[in-house]
């Protein structure tokens, strides 16, 4: 079928609608503060890599990075193996209360976050959690479970039981199987999670305002919203555009190399 | 052999359940009972106050036009979103060319939305940004604005960016429903004569209509919400006039700039119940005939 010329400019203008802001931050993140007031179209006289550097030190962007892979790599680990280790049990273990346990498990999936977000802050701060590395990383996996246990739960059950019956028949005990046999036969489906629950935890913005008061401990989603609404960066604009730019540059490295796995990824989890 | 099997559910299941009991179950069961009392931070001298804070929430104006702004985002940030996602699944179709676009669309998506509010905000900034700019550069000054500043423009501003970012999404979503469909029924519709504006109707739309659904009670969803765009990209709380508020800034700044917990939970829970309506309702309404691909 042939695609006809006007849908070829639509097509084309939505691309340049996605790209142009995104390539304008990055440009405007090289010029001076003058030259971005005087044209949003000029090319810097020189590139201003300093503005980076800046961002970096000065307005913490760098600390804000570290703070995130900090939080987010310790509960993407605590939810993968929380969750592979719930939904295997529930999936290949009949025990008394297993389908209570699913279903109030997965209901988890309903609520809207700002229900429980009074609440939520209350028992952090009770526990002693309030910005801390910990608190965040617990409320992050308890809130990314559900889906994971969801997944991973119909993706366990449709694995073969044989391979882990002979194992059991060798010896090996229930730990054993489920982490030298199973696991690694779910790779598939572990990855596929694995890449929605580290694109969400990454992006969070929600829980960290509210559990995370601390600014040295702020993650980079938040640090940067911080630096653009508060008052004493407003007059560093490069600056601002270098630390937008710096936050964008790893997930934009990340979909590089891995695209297809992301979207399909990210697909698979709205699908299912 | 049994003795074991015990030791490993036990093992393997609390310390998660316990997690989820702790920071999930417990807040939400929490927050159905604060929104029946007038709680201010304070535990010892907590009122249980029936349904006043549910009778307040209907008197309360900002709330009120909170509610407005997220029921006109839930009318058109869904439709326009579908429209062009369906639009451009279906002109993507063959050339390697074409694919390369979803490729590109999609990367929004990836973005957090405090990156994408930041962005936007430098987009719409009235001396510098870039839609000004643009807007100069091809003559038309004359319509330029400080788009964010001006109640008329803001909230459409706002949805904007929205539907900017979740479209990619939806265009791969149904990409992947358009590829799964027969290619001889495409066949035999384009034998019979069908162009491709029927094509789409007759055919393509009826058997991608599942994925429309599920898109319809995402994109409902994010409607309810847009929080996170809102407190970062319009002026004050709530933009200029209070003409971007939404329910999800209500009840922030209730609960954590006026320390009004038991009321900004009753706002908690009239939130549950409209996102609850709403996945059923839209479920409801887009339901049809299911087909059966052979």
């Amino acid at each position: 079928m042939k695609t006809s010329r006007l849908v070829h400019v639509v097509l084309l203008v939505w691309a340049l609608l996605v790209t142009l802001p995104l390539l304008w931050a990055v440009v405007s993140s090289l010029k001076t503060d003058a030259e971005i007031f005087d044209s949003p179209w000029s090319l810097p006289a020189t590139p201003r890599f300093d503005n980076w550097a800046r961002a970096w030190a000065e307005a913490s962007i760098g600390r804000y990075l570290l703070n995130t892979v900090v939080v987010v790599g310790g509960a993407l680990f605590l939810t993968m193996l929380f969750g592979a280790l719930v939904a295997y049990c529930l999936a290949r273990y009949p025990f008394p209360g297993n389908r209570i346990v699913y279903y109030s498990l997965v209901a988890g999936m309903l609520f809207p976050v700002f229900l429980a977000l009074v609440p939520l802050f209350f028992v952090v701060d009770q526990l002693g959690m309030l910005g801390t590395y910990h608190g965040l990383i617990l409320v992050y996996t308890a809130y990314a479970l559900p889906f994971t246990v969801f997944f991973l739960h119909s993706f366990f059950r449709t694995l073969p039981t044989a391979v882990a019956e002979a194992a059991f028949l060798d010896g090996c005990s229930h730990a054993a199987v489920f982490f030298r046999i199973m696991l690694p036969m779910a790779r598939p489906g572990l990855v596929s999670v694995g890449i929605f629950n580290f694109l969400g935890l990454w992006n969070q913005y929600l829980l960290p305002l509210v559990l995370n008061p601390d600014p040295d401990r702020y993650v980079l989603a938040q640090g940067l919203a911080f630096l653009a609404v508060s008052q004493g960066y407003r007059s560093d604009w490069s600056g601002l555009f270098a630390g937008l730019v710096i936050a964008i540059l790893p997930v934009l490295v990340a979909y590089i190399l891995f695209q297809r796995q992301i979207r399909d990824g990210l697909t698979a989890g709205a699908v299912k | 052999m049994r003795h074991g099997r015990y030791r490993f559910l036990a093992g393997a299941m609390l310390p998660p359940l316990l997690l989820y009991a702790v920071f999930v179950v417990s807040p939400y069961a929490q927050a159905f009972y604060l929104a029946f009392t007038d709680f201010n931070g304070v535990s010892s001298d907590v009122r249980i106050v029936g349904l006043d804070n549910f009778t307040r929430l209907w008197s309360d104006p900002l709330f009120l036009s909170a509610l407005r702004h997220n029921g006109l985002m839930l009318v058109v940030v869904p439709l326009v979103t579908i429209a062009l996602a369906l639009f451009f699944a279906a002109s993507t179709r063959g050339g390697r060319l074409l694919r390369a676009y979803r490729v590109l669309y999609f990367f929004p998506q990836l973005l957090s939305v405090a990156i994408i509010a930041v962005l936007w905000q430098f987009v719409y900034t009235p001396n510098s940004g870039l839609l000004n700019g643009f807007l100069d550069g091809i003559g038309l000054s004359t319509l330029e604005r400080s788009w964010l500043a001006e109640p008329r423009f803001a909230l459409w501003c706002v949805m904007a960016a929205m539907i900017w970012s979740a479209v990619g999404f939806y265009v791969v979503l149904f990409a992947a429903a358009i590829e799964s469909i027969p290619a001889d029924i495409t066949e035999a519709a384009l034998i019979d004569g069908a162009g491709p504006v029927t094509l789409f109707w007759r055919i393509t739309l009826p058997l991608v209509w599942d994925s429309v659904q599920v898109a319809f009670v995402y994109l409902g969803i994010i409607a309810l919400d847009g929080f996170a765009l809102v407190q970062i990209m319009t002026v004050g709380p709530g933009g200029p006039d209070n003409s971007t508020e939404v329910m999800g800034l209500s009840l922030y700044r209730n609960a954590f700039t006026y320390g009004k917990y038991g009321y900004a939970s009753a706002m908690g829970v009239a939130l549950f119940f409209l996102t609850l309506t709403l996945t059923v309702l839209m479920l409801r309404a887009t339901r049809r005939e299911r087909v059966e691909l052979a």
